[in-house]
């Protein structure tokens, strides 16, 4: 009798093992770092002299006077934001899904999704400050300023503009997600039957719609909730000072040469960790009771709905967010070739290259650690999704719903919750402050979004082919390298460039892991915020995104140089 | 050595308790053996299992037995067994030369031998200098015959034919059934048919067995 495929050498027997390590990486620090934040909290770091338990650390913080204010900041930008996106997220879809003008919001998706939180903040701060883009477009003809208003519009106390950055970048987040969604709900139809019955058209499709869509992106609601209530770099940039958010105030804490303070920035973790689940369940709450409310709004039986309104009012919306987006890249672009450029000119009186080539040289070793850090925590992260995915078909090892919120554990547990700890545990371990590092904690965040990225795809790659390639003496890893790989090319260089963009993008992870000792071009732009020159945030901000955004030039190039004659595969 | 030809002994194939396929008979060299059934009846599932990839989903008992060898618990790549679907199935990202070197066994060596006698095989199927066309741009009844060839070429033993003629117009079908009848004839191997056409079923001239719910 042959020898069954499953009993093979060494080699292969990495496979069944795989989901299991991934699920190992993913969570596993999240787990070691919340004990790791919840024993100096409580009073116990035995190599800083804490060896009992107590909540003295607690006691400083709540005697702390911007507590107050540091906690419903984090509450009120974190619950606006979630909500704002996803209510223009749910009007874009509901007016536009189906059209050309959705096409084209479709395929602006993945640049703006890859363009870093930061960069993006620090676009949108030089085009909404009071020497910005707008006000001098405005100036003085219509507004009479002929220096910048006094006006605290940047960095404003109730963290307007904080929230309006985080809009900007979860906008294309959720939508890319929502996207996903339809496409499994079938929602033409659904829609179509309802304009039969006398509907208009975005009633119809929030009434029947919607609801199946917004039981599929749940989790990634979850998760930029999660995100905007304790983000730290775009907090830095956009967020109010005296006191800043929660969270921006305990990175402070952590970085203070005073050692005892880890006491209180552990406290003020927990403290921001309870804060995240008190929301995330009055989101839960809320969710049933629009729900009840939207059971009784379908049950009514109204029919109309100011279609041509929404139509206008969403794509204004969808523009403006795309727009600050873009325009604030425009002025990055500006600002970094600037000469003098006094307000309220809308130009800089001249051009130059100076503040290139004076930072290019200092600029090429940083882009190298970033670029070495993203790449080997994509390549990673890559093989470990590609090991589960083909585990999972191989081996029947079909995730159930629940295993995907282990996915969205390193995505909803807040970094600044878990990293402090994580730091901790790894200052005593010796094992902090290098590259090493700094990539063992980018691949926690990366995995996920590699892992959405590419599971669909990979999943609905036609088995079939498998069978007939087998069917042709091809051996399973044949099938795997020979045909399954080479035909999944281009989602699978798609799913890199997103995990790239990813890791560009990690401020906190780097910051902390590598113990300010490691720098990419996001620590080094966000530190740069303080001083507000603008051409020099314009540098590093332009070459964060160009880096970021390098990976979707070659996911979509190189598929398509590859496989210029195979008509099969150009739209796959 | 046993009887030459595919033997299905007491094969059943079921799910969550419920009997999707019950079989048990044995095609003979150069014979067809229609399998028809209403779609959802398990026929697909049936050609999974003799060709090793059924889904684990399933729970099936039974042997395959080809040409006197017990092949149910052998690896897929090792059973010579092949397979046509109702889709070509080509390998998008292969030329129609390369598809067909996929299926040419190892077994024929020296790059110039192997290029020859895919130019061969083109040349049987009337698609000589096609090696280098992206497989996209055949028609449908071409791209049926790269597929059919690609199989021959893998030196099967056994062929099974999952509905392959129900995508072509009828004029194609005619041809392309034949074609595959008369090569499957030609080379003595016993044929697998599943199909709800009871065109295909009269042309494959065979005995026919009802799969029923």
């Amino acid at each position: 009798m042959a020898v069954p495929a499953e009993i093979r050498p060494a080699r292969a027997r990495f496979l069944p093992w795989a989901p299991l390590l991934t699920v190992a990486i993913m969570v596993g620090p999240v787990l070691a770092g919340v004990l790791g934040t919840l024993a100096p909290a409580f009073g116990y770091m035995p190599a800083l002299g804490g060896a009992g338990l107590s909540l003295d650390a607690f006691g400083m913080l709540f005697d702390w006077p911007g507590i107050t204010r540091a906690s419903v900041l984090s509450v009120t930008t974190g619950l606006a934001a979630t909500a704002i996106s996803l209510l223009l997220v749910a009007v874009i879809c509901a007016a536009w899904s189906g059209s050309t003008a959705f096409r084209v919001i479709e395929r602006a998706l993945s640049p703006l999704l890859s363009v870093p939180h930061a960069a993006a903040a620090f676009g949108l701060a030089f085009l909404i400050a009071p020497s910005g883009w707008v006000s001098r477009a405005i100036s003085p003809w219509l507004s009479g300023w002929e220096r910048p208003p006094d006006l605290l519009i940047l960095q404003d106390p109730y963290g307007a503009s904080l929230v309006a950055g985080l809009v900007v970048k979860e906008v294309p987040f959720l939508l890319l997600m929502t996207l996903a969604a339809l496409s499994q709900v079938r929602t033409a139809q659904a829609r179509d039957t309802a304009m039969a019955l006398g509907y208009a058209p975005v009633t119809g499709w929030f009434k029947t719609v919607f609801p199946r869509v917004y039981a599929q992106i749940r989790l990634p609601v979850y998760a930029v909730l999660a995100f905007s209530m304790t983000v730290i770099d775009v907090a830095i940039i956009l967020g109010p000072t005296t006191p800043p958010t929660l969270a921006v105030q305990i990175l402070r804490w952590m970085n203070d040469p005073d050692l005892s303070l880890r006491f209180l920035a552990s406290a003020a973790a927990v403290w921001q960790l309870l804060l995240v689940v008190g929301a995330l369940l009055m989101w839960r709450l809320a969710e049933s009771v629009v729900g009840r409310l939207g059971r009784r709004w379908v049950a009514s039986g109204t029919r109309g709905g100011a279609t041509r309104t929404i139509k206008a009012v969403s794509l204004a919306a969808a523009l403006v967010s795309a727009g600050a987006v873009i325009f604030g890249l425009l002025g990055l672009v500006v600002w970094s070739v600037a000469g003098l450029w006094q307000f309220p000119e809308l130009w800089p009186d001249g051009f130059s290259t100076r503040t290139w080539m004076r930072h290019g040289p200092g600029l090429g070793s940083i882009v190298e650690e970033t670029v070495i850090t993203a790449s080997v925590a994509t390549a990673a992260a890559l093989l470990l999704t590609l090991a589960c995915l083909e585990a999972e078909e191989r081996h029947g090892l079909k995730p159930s719903t629940r295993a995907l919120w282990l996915l969205y554990v390193p995505l909803i547990v807040p970094q600044i919750a878990f990293l402090t700890g994580l730091q901790t545990l790894a200052i005593f371990a010796g094992v902090d402050g290098n590259r090493s590092a700094v990539i063992a904690v980018h691949v926690i965040f990366v995995l996920p979004y590699v892992f959405l990225s590419l599971a669909d795809p990979f999943r609905a790659w036609d088995a079939r082919y498998g069978e007939v390639a087998r069917a042709l003496g091809a051996s399973r890893d044949g099938v795997l390298w020979r045909v399954r790989l080479p035909m999944l090319l281009r989602p699978i260089l798609t799913a890199a460039a997103v995990g790239f963009a990813v890791s560009i993008g990690q401020f906190l992870p780097t910051l902390l892991a590598g113990a300010g000792r490691v720098q990419t071009l996001t620590t080094e732009a966000v530190a740069l915020a303080s001083g507000g020159d603008r051409r020099v945030i314009s540098v590093y901000a332009l070459s964060q995104t160009a880096v970021a955004l390098l990976p979707f030039a070659v996911a979509l190039f190189v598929p398509a140089v590859v496989w210029r004659n195979r008509r099969g595969l150009r739209h796959g | 050595m046993g009887e030459l030809g595919l033997t299905l002994d007491h094969v059943v194939i079921g799910r969550e308790g419920r009997t999707l396929v019950k079989i048990s008979d044995h095609v003979a060299p150069g014979e067809v053996l229609t399998v028809m059934g209403p779609s959802g009846s398990g026929k697909s599932t049936l050609l999974s299992y003799i060709i090793g990839t059924l889904d684990p989903v399933f729970e099936a008992q039974g042997r395959v037995i080809l040409n006197g060898t017990d092949i149910t618990d052998t690896a897929p790549e090792t059973r010579r067994v092949g397979i046509l679907f109702q889709d070509e199935l080509l390998f998008p990202h292969l030329s129609v030369g390369e598809n067909l070197a996929f299926g040419l066994r190892a077994s024929v060596k020296g790059r110039s031998e192997r290029a020859r006698q895919i130019e061969a095989a083109l040349d049987d199927i009337g698609l000589s200098g096609f090696a280098n066309r992206d497989p996209e741009t055949l028609s449908g009844g071409q791209k049926a015959r790269v597929a059919l060839m690609r199989m021959l070429l893998s030196g099967p033993k056994a062929l099974l034919l999952d509905e392959p003629f129900s995508r072509l117009d009828t004029e194609r079908r005619g041809q392309i059934r034949d074609l595959v009848f008369s090569q499957a004839r030609a080379k003595g191997l016993p044929v697998l048919l599943v199909t709800h056409d009871h065109a295909d079923a009269e042309a494959a001239g065979g005995r026919v067995h009802e799969l029923t719910d």
